[in-house]
C-alpha cells in the first residue's frame, strides 16, 4: 500500500478530476469531493460545502431562545436531542440556573439514546459504503426501537425539539421508563451481531486496517473530536473533561485507541454504544421526581458572552452566545463537529484507492446539514 | 425415463419430412431462436425477483408482494417500465459504440446458453470442445463492457470499465484452470460426455480433495466474472454510482441487468454440470431403494435444482460480504487462486494418471 501523494507536476500533466457529489450515493448528502484521480488512486481532493446552507446562525438572531432550539434540530439531524441540549445548558449558565435533577437524568437518558441511534446509523451507511448492504437493514431495524421510544416521548421520530431552555418540553410518557429497559435489554442481545456481520470479516478488515491513518498531531491540529478523533487517542470527551447533565454521577470509559486508522474509529462507535447502554442502564431506574420546566419569568440571557460545549455523537459541538440582553442573541454562533472533522480529508485519503476514499469518509461519519448549517 | 431426446426428434423429423431439408433447417434454427430466447427472457425476470426475494430474506424484509401472487409478476411490470422508459442519448458519446455495446453483452450470455445440457436430449448444441466455448463466449461480454464504459464517455464509466477489464481477464483464468483440472478427471470437453463420465457419482465426490479446491476456486472466480457479490468493482455504487452502465438508460439497461443474472445462471449451470452430475440424480453407491426413488425425479429438475442452489451460494454471498478493493481483487486472484490453481492441475493430472480417482 502507497501511503504516499504521486509526485508529478500537476500543471504538466493532465488532470483527471472527478466530483464526488453533490449527488453522489456515498457523500450522504449534498457534499462535494473534488477528486484528483491518478488511475484508481487518489492525487488530492478538494471537499465543496454550502450546498445545504441555510443561514441557521444568522436566523437565530431574530427568534427568542426557545424558539431558536428548533433551527438547532436541523443542524445535526442524527443527534437533535444533543443539539438541544447544548443551546439550553448555555442559556441556562447564562441565566445562572439550575434544572432539576429529573430533567438531568431524562436528558442524559435522551442524550445517550441518541447517541447510540446515530452509531446505529452510522453502521449500516458505513457498511454499505464499503458495499455490504445487509448492514443498512440491520442497522434501521434496531434504530426503529429507539425512534419509538423517542415519538411516544417527544411525538416525533427524527426532530424533536424536546430539551428546552429551563427543562423538557413536557415529562416523558410513563412507558419511558418500562420501553427503555426493554430496548437495553434487546440490543444487548443485537450489538454482538453487528460484529459478526461485519467486525470480523475477513474482506471488512482488509478494507478498513492500515487505510486513513490519522496522527495524534493531526487529530489536534484539524480540531477532530469525537470518535474520529479518539481512534487516533484524542482524548476529547467532554462528557468526562467537562462533565454535564447527570454525567458526573454515572461510571463510563472513554474510548481511545493509539492507531488512527479507518478500522479503529470504527471500533470505538462500536465500543461507544456498549458505554451508552451502560449508561443508560445506571440512570433509568433511579429517575428522580422533580419539576421538569423551571418557573422562568423570562428566558433571557442577561449582557455578556456564554460558551458551552457538549459532546453530540460526531463530537465537540460547541454553542456561542453573545447577548445584549435582549430575549434573542445577538450573535449565536456553533461550533459543529464535522465541519472540523471533515477538513482532514484531504491529508489522510490522498495516496489512497478510491474506494478507500469512501470507506474514510463513511469512518468520519459526516453529516453534511451540520456542515453547512 | 424422461428421456428429450425422443420429442427432440420427432419435431426435427416432422420439420425434415414436411419441408426441404434447407427450409426444415432455417425453421429449426428460428425455432429454435424463440425457445431459447423466451426461456432466456423468463429465466432472467425470474431471477431477478429470486434474488430480491432472498435478499429480503436476509435483510429482515419482505420483498416484492404487491403485484400478482406474493410479487411474482413484479419484475415483469419492472421489465415494461424499462420498456417503455425514454432512451437518454449522450451527445458527446460514441453513438455506434454506445448502442452496440449491450447488444454484445446479451448476445454473448444467449450464446452460451445453447450449449447448456438442461436435460437428457434438452441441448441446443452439443459441441465436442464444449467447455472451451463456453470459456470463448462468456469472456467476450467483457468486450461489450469496456466498449460501454468507453463510449459513453463518462469518467465514471471508464473508470468502472478499466476494472471490470482487469476483474474478468484475470479470474478468466482462474475458471478456465479450475474447469482443466475436471477436464483432466474426466477426459473430455463434451458436455454430454462430461455428465455420462459421472454416472457413477459426481466429480465433487470422486475427485477427492483437488475436485473440492477447484469447486471452491470456481464458485469465486465465476462470481467475479459475473461483476457480482463482492466483486462488483466495476458498478460499486457507492463508488462509482453505477459503473459502466451509469449512462444507461431503459431497454439498453435493462439488457445489462438481464445479462449480469443471465450470466450468474450460467455460471451456475456449467458448475452444476462439471462438478454436480448435471441432470443426473444423487445416487448413493449399492443403495438401490434409495437410487431408484432418485431416479423418479425427473432429471430437468435434479438439473434446476442444483443450480439454484449453486445460484443461491452466490446470492447468499453478495449480500453477506463488503466489497473487495481493486488492488486486493487482483492480488487475490494472481497471488492466491492461481498457484493454488496450478497445483491443484497437477495433482489432478496425478489422480488422473495413478487412477487413483473413483
Amino acid at each position: 500500500m502507497e501511503d504516499t501523494v504521486v509526485d508529478i507536476d500537476l500543471k504538466e500533466k493532465e488532470e483527471y478530476i472527478i466530483n464526488m457529489g453533490p449527488q453522489h450515493p456515498s457523500t450522504h448528502g449534498v457534499l462535494r469531493f473534488e477528486t484528483c484521480l491518478q488511475g484508481e488512486t487518489v492525487k488530492y481532493l478538494i471537499p465543496h460545502c454550502g450546498y445545504i446552507h441555510r443561514g441557521i446562525e444568522k436566523m437565530s438572531e431574530s427568534l427568542t431562545y426557545p424558539q431558536l432550539i428548533h433551527l438547532t434540530d436541523r443542524m445535526d439531524y442524527l443527534s437533535a436531542h444533543i443539539n438541544n441540549e447544548a443551546v439550553s445548558l448555555c442559556v441556562e449558565k447564562a441565566m445562572g440556573v439550575e434544572v432539576s435533577d429529573r430533567v438531568k437524568y431524562i436528558r442524559t437518558i435522551l442524550a445517550e439514546l441518541t447517541r447510540i441511534a446515530s452509531h446505529q446509523l452510522w453502521w449500516s451507511a458505513f457498511g454499505m459504503d464499503l458495499g455490504a448492504l445487509t448492514t443498512f437493514f440491520y442497522g434501521l431495524r434496531d434504530r426503529e426501537k429507539i425512534l419509538d421510544i423517542f415519538e411516544e416521548s417527544t411525538g416525533a421520530r427524527l426532530l424533536q425539539s424536546f430539551i428546552t431552555p429551563g427543562g423538557l418540553m413536557y415529562d416523558v410518557h410513563p412507558n419511558f421508563q418500562k420501553r427503555v429497559t426493554e430496548f437495553v435489554k434487546y440490543f444487548r442481545k443485537k450489538l454482538p451481531e453487528y460484529d459478526q456481520l461485519l467486525t470480523g470479516n475477513i474482506i471488512f478488515r482488509e478494507r478498513t486496517q492500515g487505510i486513513g491513518y490519522m496522527s495524534l498531531e493531526d487529530a489536534i491540529e484539524f480540531g477532530v473530536t469525537g470518535p474520529s478523533g479518539r481512534g487516533s487517542g484524542f482524548h476529547c470527551d467532554i462528557r468526562k473533561i467537562e462533565p454535564y447533565s447527570a454525567y458526573p454521577l454515572v461510571k463510563f470509559d472513554e474510548i481511545t485507541f493509539d492507531v488512527g486508522d479507518t478500522y479503529h474509529r470504527y471500533l470505538v462507535r462500536m465500543k461507544e454504544m456498549w458505554q451508552s447502554l451502560s449508561i443508560i442502564e445506571q440512570l433509568i431506574d433511579g429517575i428522580p421526581q422533580g419539576p421538569i420546566m423551571l418557573e422562568l419569568k423570562a428566558i433571557k440571557a442577561p449582557k455578556g458572552e456564554y460558551y458551552q460545549r457538549v459532546e453530540t455523537a460526531r463530537g465537540e459541538l460547541g454553542v456561542f452566545i453573545v447577548s445584549d440582553g435582549a430575549p434573542s442573541p445577538a450573535r449565536i454562533h456553533y461550533r459543529t463537529p464535522n465541519f472540523s472533522n471533515l477538513f482532514i480529508i484531504n491529508k489522510i485519503s490522498a495516496g489512497h484507492k478510491i474506494a478507500d476514499l469512501v470507506a474514510i469518509s463513511g469512518s468520519l461519519d459526516l453529516v453534511i446539514p451540520d456542515i453547512d448549517r | 425415463m424422461y428421456d428429450f431426446t425422443p420429442i427432440i426428434e420427432s419435431i426435427s423429423g416432422y420439420f425434415t419430412s414436411t419441408f426441404s431439408p434447407l427450409w426444415a433447417g432455417v425453421l429449426l434454427m428460428v425455432l429454435l431462436g424463440i425457445a431459447i430466447l423466451g426461456f432466456y427472457a423468463i429465466l432472467g425476470l425470474y431471477l431477478v425477483y429470486a434474488e430480491r426475494k432472498i435478499c429480503a430474506r436476509m435483510q429482515n424484509r419482505i420483498g416484492p408482494n404487491r403485484v400478482g401472487p406474493m410479487g411474482l409478476f413484479q419484475t415483469i411490470a419492472d421489465l415494461i417500465k424499462l420498456l417503455m422508459k425514454e432512451l437518454i442519448y449522450i451527445r458527446n458519446a460514441d453513438s455506434i459504440l454506445f448502442n452496440i455495446a449491450p447488444f454484445i453483452v446479451i448476445v454473448a450470455s444467449i450464446m452460451a446458453i445453447g450449449s447448456i445440457p438442461f436435460a437428457k436430449g434438452l441441448q441446443a448444441i452439443d459441441l465436442n470442445i464444449g467447455v472451451l466455448y463456453i470459456l470463448a463466449i462468456s469472456s467476450m461480454g467483457v468486450i461489450g463492457v469496456l466498449i460501454a464504459g468507453w463510449a459513453s464517455n463518462s469518467k465514471y464509466s471508464v473508470i468502472g470499465a478499466m476494472r471490470s477489464g482487469a476483474q474478468v481477464i484475470s479470474y478468466e483464468l482462474s475458471v478456465g484452470l479450475a474447469l482443466l483440472c475436471m477436464i483432466t478427471f474426466s477426459g473430455s470437453m463434451q458436455l454430454s460426455e462430461i455428465i455420462s463420465s459421472q454416472e457413477d457419482g459426481w466429480w465433487i465426490f470422486k475427485g477427492h480433495i483437488p475436485a473440492l479446491i477447484a469447486f471452491v476456486i470456481y464458485l469465486i472466480a465465476g462470481t467475479a466474472e459475473t461483476n457480482r457479490g463482492p466483486f462488483d468493482l466495476a458498478e460499486a455504487e457507492s463508488e462509482l454510482t453505477a459503473g459502466f452502465h451509469t449512462e444507461y438508460s431503459g431497454i439498453k439497461f435493462a439488457f445489462f441487468f438481464l445479462a449480469e443474472y443471465m450470466n450468474m445462471f450460467i455460471i451456475a449451470a456449467i458448475a452444476t454440470t462439471v462438478f454436480l452430475g448435471g441432470w443426473l440424480p444423487f445416487h448413493i453407491y449399492n443403495f438401490s431403494v434409495f437410487n431408484n426413488l432418485m431416479d423418479l425425479i425427473p432429471p430437468i429438475f435434479w438439473f434446476f435444482g442444483k443450480t439454484a442452489f449453486v445460484i443461491y451460494v452466490m446470492m447468499w454471498f453478495k449480500w453477506t460480504f463488503p466489497r473487495l478493493r481493486i488492488d486486493q481483487l487482483l492480488a487475490l486472484e494472481w497471488k492466491y487462486l492461481l498457484p493454488i490453481n496450478l497445483i491443484n492441475l497437477i495433482l489432478t493430472s496425478f489422480l488422473t494418471l495413478m487412477q487413483w480417482h473413483f
